[in-house]
C-alpha cells in the first residue's frame, strides 16, 4: 500500500482549499506523486483519486494524457533526446541510434539494471545548440556520438 | 553594496549552465581570489544574454569588453592578463567570420548593433534572482505609477492607444483583449502569463524567465489592476525546470517586499500569482486547453466563443497573455503609449524577441523592431549560413507556421506580411534551413509532431493529420503518386475550415507554404524519385567513390551495422542490403579524400557496387589500362574523364 509522507498530505490539504474545485489540484498533486514514487502507476492513480476525492477514471484521463507523466518505471537516469525540428536538423536522429546501441534498449525502455531509460521527447527549448539531451534535470548540448557515449559512460562509473 | 573595480557579467541562462557556466565561475572566482582581487572584480550571474551561439560568454564591465567560448582552462590566464594586469585577451573575444580582427566591445558586435531591446532590457544586465537590481533598473516604477494615478479604464486605454497586440502568435490586440475582460461583471476574475511555450525552435519565454522574471509579474500586476482581478496563473512548462525556479524566487521576493499580496503599496488592490506546471502537451498553449489544464481536465480545447474574457477558468473572466506581451506592459506605461507607437509598423508595434536557430552562423535570441527586412535577420544579425552554404527557407511560427523561401528575403517581419507569406508570427522561432534540408522532410517532422499533439477531440485534426502523414511518408520513401499533391492542398485546406482550435487550423500550413515555394520539390520525389537535398533515406544509397578511396579503413570501423567490406588499401564497398543509411561513413571520411558519397534519382538506382574489395593499386592500374572504358557507375562521369587525363599524364 503507498503513502505519501505526512508533508505531502498536508501539502495536498492546503492545494485543496486553495482552489474552486477539487480538480484543480489533481496536476499538482500528480507531480509530487510522480516525485515520491518515481512514476504514476495505476495504484498511484488510485490513490491519488481517494485523496482528492474524484473518481480514478478522471485521474486516469487526465495522467494518461500529458506525457510528463511516467506510466512506467524509470531507471535512475532519464535520458530524454529531444527530436523536435532543430535538434532533427542537427542531426539527433543518430544521437538517439546512438543511444540505442550503447544502451542496448528501445525507445521507452528501460536497461535491466534500472540504470537508464531512453526517450524521445518534443522541443526542450535549447534551440540554439541542438541536439540536446536531457539527463533528469541537467542539458546536454550539441551532442556528437562521441560526446554522447562519453557522457553514458561517465554516468555508469558513477 | 561595495563599489567594484571590475563586475564581470556572466551569462547563466540554459545554454551558457548546459556549457559550463557554473564551473567557469568557480574558477573566476579561485583566480580572483588567489590574486586578491575580491574586492576589486565581482561576478554578476546574469540571465540569458541571447548570443548563445558563443556561450558560456560574459561580458566585462564597464568597459562592455565581450568574451565567448570561453573554458575552465582559459580563466587563469584571463584573469591574470585583463583583470590583474589590465590587458584585454583577444583570442577570447568574439571575431566575426569575414573579418580576421577580433571585435572588443560587444556594442560593436554586429549580432548586437541591431537589436532593439525592450522586452530584454534587462537581459545580461541584472542577477535575475536579486529583486533589487530589478528595481534600480526602473523595476516597479510603472506599478507605482499606475497604482495611485490611474484608474483601470485608463490603463487599458493606454495599452489600446499603444498597439500591443499578443505576442504569443495570433496577435490579438491586448488592449482589446483587456476591455472585454474588464466590461464583464462577473467576479473573481483571473489573469494567466502563458509560457506554455511548445512551438520547435522557440525559447523566448523560457529566457525571459530565467533573465528577467520581475517584468512578467509587474505586468501581470498591471494587467490584474486594469481588469480587476485579484489572482493570477503562471502557466509554464515542466520542460524548463531553471525558468520555474527563478521564477519561484522572484515571486517570493515581491511578496516580501509588498508588490504582490494584499494591499499592493498601501492601495486598495489585492493581488497574487501562482506558478502552474504544465506536463508535456502541446495543445495546452491554446487557451481554452490551458484554461482546462489548470482546472485540472484533459486540455481539450472548446468552441469559442464565448471568449475567455467572458467565461474562462471556472466559468469567470480571465484575460490570458503571453509572458512577453506582459513584460512589455511596464515599459509602455513607463515610456507611454506614443513612444511605443512610433517603433515598429502601422499595424504592428513595438518589438518582437525572435530565436533564431537551425542553419545560421550566430544562433540566439534577438529582439528587433517589428518591420525588419528578413534579410537583415539572416545575414546581418545571424552572419549568414554555416560553411558557405546557400540560404533555402527560414520556418517560422512553429507547427502552426510555413517556410519563407529565399526570394522572399526582403520581406519585412510584422503580423501581416508573415501571413500574407503563408507563415505566421507565432511565437517567433525562427529556423534557419540551407540548401541540404529537404522541405518535404521538413513537412513530414511537422505533421508528425501535430499528429503526435492532436488532443483528438476534432476528427479534421486527429484523423486529417494521419492521412497527410501517410501521404508525405508514402511520398518520403519514393512511393508517391501524381495527384499527391493536389490531395494534400484539399485535404489541408479542409482541415483547416473543419478544426476548431488553433492548433488544427494551422497545421496544414507547414505542407501549404512549402507545396506553394518547393512544388518542385515535390514532384521531384514522386517523378524522379529523387530527393534532390538528399536527406529522405528511401531515396539515396551511400556509396565510395573508387577513384578517391584510398583504403584506410576508417568507414569500415565506423560503421555501426558493419556494411562496409574491405581491408587496409583495399578500396571499400558498401553492402546497400545491409546499410541503414545513418551518414557516419560519410561524416568520418576525412575532407581532403571525400571519397563517401550520397546518391539520390537515377544514379542511385542505376548504382553498381564493385563485385568485390580490390587493392587501391590495382583499381588505379586497371583504370589506365582500360583506358576509362571501364564504368561501374553512370554517376561522376565527369570525375571520371579528369581523373582518366590524371593518369594518362605522368
Amino acid at each position: 500500500m503507498i503513502q505519501f509522507s505526512q508533508n505531502a498530505i498536508k501539502r495536498v490539504e492546503s492545494l485543496k482549499k486553495q482552489y474552486p474545485t477539487k480538480d484543480a489540484c489533481l496536476l499538482p498533486v500528480l507531480h509530487m506523486a510522480q516525485k515520491e514514487f518515481g512514476y504514476i502507476s495505476p495504484e498511484v492513480m488510485e490513490y491519488v483519486a481517494g485523496l482528492i476525492g474524484i473518481s480514478p477514471a478522471r485521474v486516469y484521463g487526465v495522467a494518461t494524457f500529458y506525457t510528463m507523466y511516467n506510466k512506467k518505471t524509470v531507471g535512475k537516469y532519464h535520458v530524454q533526446v529531444c527530436t523536435n525540428i532543430s535538434c532533427h536538423l542537427e542531426g539527433s536522429a543518430k544521437i538517439l541510434d546512438t543511444l540505442k546501441s550503447v544502451l542496448g534498449i528501445e525507445e521507452d525502455q528501460t536497461t535491466p539494471d534500472k540504470m537508464f531509460t531512453l526517450s524521445s521527447v518534443e522541443c526542450l527549448g535549447a534551440c540554439g545548440f541542438g541536439p540536446v539531451v536531457q539527463i533528469n534535470d541537467d542539458y546536454y548540448e550539441q551532442c556528437t556520438e562521441q560526446k554522447i557515449k562519453d557522457i553514458v559512460s561517465d554516468l555508469r562509473k558513477k | 553594496m561595495a563599489v567594484r573595480r571590475i563586475d564581470l557579467m556572466l551569462c547563466t541562462g540554459t545554454g551558457c549552465v548546459a556549457g559550463g557556466a557554473f564551473r567557469i565561475k568557480d574558477t573566476i572566482e579561485n583566480e580572483i581570489t588567489k590574486y586578491g582581487l575580491q574586492n576589486e572584480v565581482s561576478v554578476v550571474i546574469t540571465g540569458c544574454n541571447g548570443s548563445c551561439g558563443q556561450g558560456p560568454l560574459m561580458v566585462v564591465q564597464p568597459d562592455g569588453i565581450f568574451y565567448g567560448w570561453l573554458k575552465p582552462e582559459d580563466i587563469p590566464f584571463l584573469v591574470q592578463e585583463h583583470f590583474l594586469k589590465g590587458r584585454p585577451v583577444k583570442r577570447l573575444m568574439f571575431v566575426p567570420l569575414e573579418r580576421k580582427e577580433p571585435v572588443p566591445l560587444m556594442s560593436n558586435i554586429p549580432f548586437f548593433q541591431k537589436q532593439m531591446l525592450i522586452v530584454l532590457r534587462n537581459k545580461g544586465i541584472i542577477d535575475p534572482e536579486k529583486i533589487d537590481e530589478y528595481i534600480a533598473r526602473d523595476g516597479y516604477t510603472a506599478i507605482e505609477k499606475v497604482l495611485p494615478l490611474m484608474k483601470p479604464d485608463e490603463v487599458i486605454e493606454e495599452i489600446m492607444r499603444s498597439g500591443l497586440r499578443g505576442r504569443g502568435g495570433a496577435g490579438f490586440p491586448t488592449g482589446r483583449k483587456w476591455k472585454v475582460c474588464s466590461d464583464e461583471r462577473k467576479f473573481p476574475k483571473y489573469i494567466i502569463g502563458n509560457c506554455d511555450e511548445g512551438d520547435p525552435g522557440a525559447y523566448m519565454d523560457r529566457s525571459l524567465f530565467e533573465s528577467d522574471p520581475h517584468s512578467v509579474i509587474e505586468g501581470m500586476t498591471i494587467a490584474a489592476y486594469a481588469i480587476g482581478a485579484s489572482r493570477g496563473y503562471i502557466y509554464v512548462r515542466t520542460e524548463y525546470p531553471l525558468a520555474i525556479r527563478r521564477m519561484q524566487i522572484a515571486l517570493s521576493q515581491a511578496r516580501d517586499y509588498g508588490l504582490l499580496g494584499k494591499k499592493i503599496l498601501g492601495s486598495d488592490f489585492d493581488f497574487d500569482v501562482e506558478i502552474r506546471e504544465g506536463s508535456g502537451a502541446f495543445v495546452c498553449g491554446e487557451e481554452t486547453s490551458l484554461i482546462h489544464s489548470i482546472e485540472g481536465k484533459s486540455p481539450e480545447p472548446r468552441q469559442r466563443p464565448p471568449f475567455p474574457a467572458q467565461i474562462g477558468i471556472w466559468g469567470c473572466p480571465t484575460v490570458i497573455n503571453n509572458v512577453e506581451t506582459l513584460a512589455t506592459v511596464p515599459v509602455i506605461i513607463n515610456r507611454g503609449a506614443d513612444w511605443f507607437s512610433k517603433i515598429g509598423t502601422a499595424t504592428s508595434k513595438g518589438t518582437k524577441i525572435f530565436s533564431l536557430v537551425g542553419k545560421i552562423n550566430n544562433t540566439g535570441l534577438i529582439e528587433v523592431p517589428m518591420g525588419i527586412a528578413l534579410r537583415e535577420i539572416i545575414y546581418e544579425i545571424g552572419g549568414g549560413i554555416p560553411k558557405n552554404k546557400k540560404f533555402k527557407a527560414v520556418q517560422t511560427g512553429g507547427p502552426s507556421g510555413g517556410c519563407i523561401p529565399n526570394n522572399l528575403i526582403g520581406l519585412p517581419i510584422d503580423y501581416e506580411s508573415l501571413t500574407k507569406s503563408g507563415s505566421m508570427m507565432g511565437s517567433g522561432g525562427m529556423i534557419v534551413m540551407d540548401e541540404d534540408t529537404c522541405m518535404v522532410d521538413v513537412a513530414k517532422f511537422f505533421i508528425q509532431f501535430t499528429n503526435d499533439e492532436s488532443c483528438g477531440k476534432c476528427t479534421a485534426c486527429r484523423d486529417g493529420s494521419e492521412a497527410l502523414l501517410e501521404v508525405l511518408t508514402r511520398i518520403s520513401e519514393g512511393e508517391g503518386k501524381e495527384g499527391d499533391v493536389e490531395f494534400l492542398e484539399e485535404l489541408g485546406l479542409a482541415i483547416k475550415d473543419a478544426s476548431m482550435c488553433g492548433l488544427g487550423t494551422t497545421l496544414p500550413n507547414p505542407i501549404l507554404s512549402t507545396v506553394r515555394y518547393f512544388k518542385d520539390e515535390y514532384e521531384a520525389h514522386i517523378r524522379e524519385k529523387q530527393c534532390p537535398a538528399r536527406v529522405c533515406k528511401k531515396l539515396i544509397k551511400y556509396y565510395v567513390d573508387p577513384d578517391r578511396c584510398v583504403g584506410c579503413l576508417l568507414c569500415v570501423k565506423t560503421c555501426p551495422v558493419s556494411a562496409i567490406k574491405g581491408e587496409l588499401k583495399y578500396i571499400h564497398i558498401i553492402d546497400q542490403s545491409l546499410c541503414t543509411k545513418c551518414g557516419q561513413c560519410l561524416e568520418i571520411c576525412p575532407p581532403r579524400i571525400a571519397a563517401v558519397t550520397k546518391l539520390t534519382g537515377k544514379e542511385a538506382r542505376e548504382l553498381q557496387s564493385l563485385p568485390g574489395p580490390i587493392p587501391v593499386a590495382e583499381w588505379k592500374k586497371t583504370k589506365s589500362a582500360s583506358k576509362g572504358d571501364f564504368r561501374f557507375t553512370p554517376y561522376r562521369e565527369e570525375t571520371d574523364r579528369e581523373h582518366r587525363g590524371d593518369n594518362e599524364v605522368p
